[in-house]
């Protein structure tokens, strides 16, 4: 099949972006999204261009490290990550636009990569249990509840991708922030630091300059692991409470 | 995906089923040549060396203990003037990075990705083994022990397979107080299956996604330490050299991967958690950036290699569609309990719609050849008779370009159907749909087709590297100051890796192996000053922008791609599967050129100073080109089959695998011999006092 791309090429941060078109011809149906990509690549190394820069790892789905808009959908509209797109979701002949995330906190690295290291920094605000190495009692010793073990499981999956970011015209990572508050506070263990947790963490979310939750929805429409909307009351009943406690690491 | 292992406890009943054969009984069909030896020119001899941390006169379950107990200490207060560098976030390297840092060393952590979450554990799929026998069923450490290194098919170091059965209990600890969410009960306690053809049921898992669990457990960790400032965090970072002075690791260079900035970094220890090497083979099941460099410099700086040519090739993936495949993805072999595997009998029908194959015209040869064990053989007989029907001109799917031995390309079939239409009839779509409904959308997301209507394909694939670094019982290198740990050494698993015993590994060497012995090391620290001044250090930073000079400055006509797609079709073809004296040779001689080729005609575009993802990958490559010539040698020497290195010549009239336990019972550490020079072989013989030395047989 045949195609026509649409891809932001972008240099750096400090410069500014544009989208460049790329007829693209040989396209197999049974290609990912990405071998796609891998294609147009080599073609323009073999014109001594350069190639487009995007991020990828494990290509089956679970690293969270690729991630691109196409055509306006964060991942393609497919409730899944973009590695796990294929080329047979598209007609030929198609026009496909593909750009990075944007947001404010997710800056452009170059072309199509963002840095998300915004992330991590929200999960080193609290988005950990603290139980250093060898201290643990038995496994058994606690027992948790099949029920919530199973939301906290839910939540737990997130990839850490951003297309939540992406999707969300306020910029906001609530999604994310909640998937791992929701996943935390579910667990007995989760309980000592709960409160705490949650008011810490959402204070990192504001200071990196993601935008609020406004109760859209996009983020849960794209998360290609379907965490839901709810974890976001989840946090917000939790933050409630957390201000009438007075043992947290303020904002 | 996910794994299904409440029913892959059959897949690999056969590891129970072995009888002692005497080792007259062997049929070596290569007896009657000469045997290649060092005289061939591939290797020299060398002296042979054995683990000396290990105390071989303790009784095994109290080895650890006294291990323990005799290293040397470091006083908390001394700790925070000691520098470790550890390279990799996965299980191994981000749970040291964490317990070390709670210990309170000062840690500096590297990865090649955006961020730590991402190392390719988290992939992993089905679960992680522990003896902790909630079940009652009888389950030991002990069992656990014996199990791994019968798995491994006895080339494993007794003591290391101990020790890691031993703490495996304390991870499944660690992980609930950090808040895993491993699958529980009603109860509300942790639910356990059976995995990996053992008769207990020790495996903890989190659905399909135990490594993501894992993996996340140990990041937060991790980010815990780093927002305490314990361990400084250093992601898109990629280590392209180890500094080694005065005979111990020192430090690293690495490549800042968004600006180019080559830089020193100093330690008094470096560990590196750098994961396995399947990507030589280009089509593998691990992330596209996995790669050896890490470990091949740590090589070339004087680290032995252990036993490279083992290689665990996965019978149930999806087949390659063509010549764009840029990866594998892995689908349970639990599939083998339901689905019946086929190809036509007639190679006229391969391309036939296989619904309108009819079932005397089809060859179900699993059934046939292995009639006690059917479609349930081991995972390297399951591989090994795929490769043959299609060897045979008899696979199925659309046909690929590959080259064969003499180097022609040719149009190739490569796969096999694995068929549940019977099953669907037997038990109703619903309880196929149950069973195995997420692995059945996973096939339909990536291949278009509809399983529960059509045949699944299916072929082998490459997925996990026995082989690393050697390590010795407190898994340092042979470089002092220099550890090893998870997949990137050799030392657990042997020939053959069981399943859910890769996140065993991992974390048992993280969370309580490393810590545990490197204090060891350290109890000598601080060592003396070292910054880029010094001779070693100039000389690392040197050579690493010089050889990035040198890739950027080619210019030549083929793309780094180009070049790893052909050194994959040589390590396929001849250090794949099957392996043979004759065809090794040839693979060596191919490399040799190839890495000639390569850096005389590589192109890269783009500078150093910038986000080039082409000078990465050229860099990485550069290595496996030296990695896939030493592999193959390694395969060549090892006249023996022995887990997932089956020598052709190495077999019983009934096409067995055979061990040579009289020639063959060590580990291969290689040293290197210098640029264009043979490695060195060193053996380090093995020693079974625990357990007796059985031939496995699946007759």
């Amino acid at each position: 099949m045949k195609v026509t791309l649409r891809i932001w090429r972008q240099a750096n941060a400090n410069s500014t972006g544009q989208l460049v078109t790329y007829p693209l011809d040989g396209v197999s149906e049974d290609m990912s999204f990405l071998e796609m990509l891998d294609m147009l690549n080599e073609i323009l190394t073999e014109r001594n261009e350069e190639p487009v820069a995007f991020d990828h790892d494990c290509r089956e789905g679970i690293c969270g490290m690729c991630g691109v808009v196409i055509n306006g959908v964060a991942h393609g509209g497919q409730h899944t990550t973009t590695c796990q797109l294929h080329m047979r979701s598209f007609s030929d002949g198609a026009i496909i636009d593909i750009e990075p995330w944007k947001a404010g906190a997710f800056p452009v690295i170059k072309d199509l990569v963002v840095d998300r290291t915004a992330f991590d920094r929200i999960i080193q605000a609290g988005g950990y249990i603290s139980a250093n190495t060898g201290s643990a009692p038995d496994a058994h010793a606690t027992p948790a509840p099949k029920r919530e073990a199973d939301i906290a499981f839910d939540n737990a999956t997130c990839i850490g991708c951003g297309a939540c970011v992406a999707a969300c015209p306020n910029g906001s990572a609530m999604l994310f922030t909640s998937a791992k508050i929701t996943h935390l506070a579910m667990l007995p263990q989760g309980q000592p630091e709960r409160y705490s947790r949650v008011k810490s963490m959402v204070a990192q979310h504001d200071a990196e300059g993601f935008g609020g939750c406004t109760n859209i929805g996009e983020c849960s429409q794209v998360c290609p692991k379907g965490i839901p909307l709810e974890s976001i009351s989840q946090l917000n009943r939790d933050l409630v409470k957390s201000l009438f406690k007075g043992d947290g690491k303020a904002s | 995906m996910t794994d299904n292992p409440q029913t892959e406890q059959q897949v690999l009943v056969e590891a129970e089923a072995e009888t002692m054969i005497p080792e007259t009984g062997s049929q070596d069909a290569s007896a009657a040549q000469a045997p290649v030896s060092a005289a061939d020119g591939y290797w020299i001899d060398g002296e042979d060396i054995a683990d000396t941390k290990a105390d071989l006169s303790q009784p095994i379950d109290k080895m650890w203990q006294h291990r323990q107990f005799s290293a040397a200490l470091v006083n908390p207060a001394n700790r925070r003037k000691l520098t470790v560098i550890i390279v990799g976030t996965g299980l191994a390297g981000g749970a040291a990075a964490a317990t070390l840092g709670e210990a309170g060393y000062n840690v500096l952590n590297f990865c090649y990705q955006d961020s730590p979450r991402r190392a390719h554990s988290i992939a992993a799929q089905g679960g992680i083994n522990a003896a902790k026998n909630y079940r009652n069923d009888g389950d030991s450490t002990f069992r656990l022990f014996y199990d791994t290194v019968k798995g491994g098919d006895y080339r494993a170091r007794e003591t290391n397979v101990y020790r890691l059965a031993e703490v495996s209990a304390n991870i499944i600890d660690q992980c609930v107080a950090q808040g895993v969410p491993f699958a529980r009960e009603y109860g509300g306690l942790l639910d356990t299956r059976s995995f990996g053809g053992v008769q207990v049921q020790r495996t903890f898992y989190a659905r399909g996604q135990t490594g993501q669990q894992l993996l996340i457990g140990a990041y937060q960790a991790l980010e815990r330490q780093v927002a305490a400032g314990t361990v400084k965090m250093h992601t898109r970072h990629e280590m392209v050299e180890l500094i080694v002075v005065d005979g111990r690791a020192r430090g690293i260079v690495t490549r800042d991967m968004v600006t180019g900035k080559i830089q020193a970094h100093y330690a008094d220890a470096v560990v590196l958690a750098t994961g396995g090497y399947g990507n030589v083979f280009f089509l593998s099941t691990n992330a596209m950036g996995c790669n050896v460099t890490a470990n091949w410099r740590a090589h070339r700086k004087g680290a032995y290699f252990g036993n490279p040519c083992y290689t665990q090739i996965h019978p149930t993936c999806i087949p390659v569609h063509g010549e764009t495949q840029s990866k594998l993805t892995l689908m349970s072999e639990s599939l083998r309990n339901d689905g019946r595997i086929w190809v036509p009998k007639n190679a006229e029908d391969c391309g036939k719609d296989p619904r309108q194959i009819p079932e005397e015209a089809r060859d179900y040869y699993l059934e046939r050849i292995y009639p006690a064990f059917g479609n349930l053989v081991p995972r390297d007989i399951a591989s090994r008779q795929a490769k043959n029907m299609c060897d045979e001109g008899r696979g199925v799917g659309p046909a690929v370009t590959e080259r064969d031995h003499d180097g022609n390309e040719r149009e190739m079939r490569r796969g096999v159907y694995l068929d549940f239409a019977d099953a669907i009839k037997r038990l109703g779509q619903k309880a196929v749909e149950a069973k195995y409904g997420n692995l059945f959308d996973m096939y339909q997301q990536i291949t278009g087709e509809n399983p529960y209507e059509v045949p699944m394909r299916i072929y082998p694939a490459v997925h996990y590297t026995m082989g690393g670094l050697w390590v010795d019982y407190d898994l340092q290198s042979s470089i002092p100051g220099l550890y090893v740990t998870g997949e990137a050494n050799f030392s657990d698993h042997g020939a053959n890796r069981l399943g859910a015993s890769a996140l065993m590994q991992g974390l048992a060497d993280g969370y309580f192996v490393l810590p545990n012995t490197i204090n060891d090391y350290l109890a000598a620290g601080p060592f003396e000053k070292v910054d880029d001044s010094h001779p070693a250090s100039q000389e690392a930073l040197t050579s690493v922008k010089s050889r990035i000079d040198k890739m950027l400055s080619i210019n030549g006509t083929r793309t780094v791609d180009s070049i790893h797609k052909e050194l994959g079709h040589i390590m396929w073809e001849y250090c794949g599967m099957e392996r043979w004296e004759d065809g090794l040779k040839t693979a060596i001689e191919r490399i040799r050129a190839l890495r000639e080729e390569f850096w005389t005609n590589v192109k890269v575009t783009g500078v150093n100073e910038d986000f080039n993802q082409a000078l990465e990958r050229a860099g990485r490559l550069a290595d496996f080109l030296e990695l896939g010539e030493l592999m193959c040698i390694d395969a060549l020497h090892r006249r023996e089959s022995c887990g997932g290195h089956f020598r052709g010549e190495s077999q019983t009239e009934e096409g067995e695998a055979l061990r040579h336990d009289d020639e063959f019972l060590y580990v291969a550490a290689w040293e290197y011999g210098g640029d264009g020079a043979q490695p060195v072989l060193h053996k380090e013989p093995l020693v079974y006092k625990a357990i007796e030395l059985k031939q496995r047989s699946y007759k």
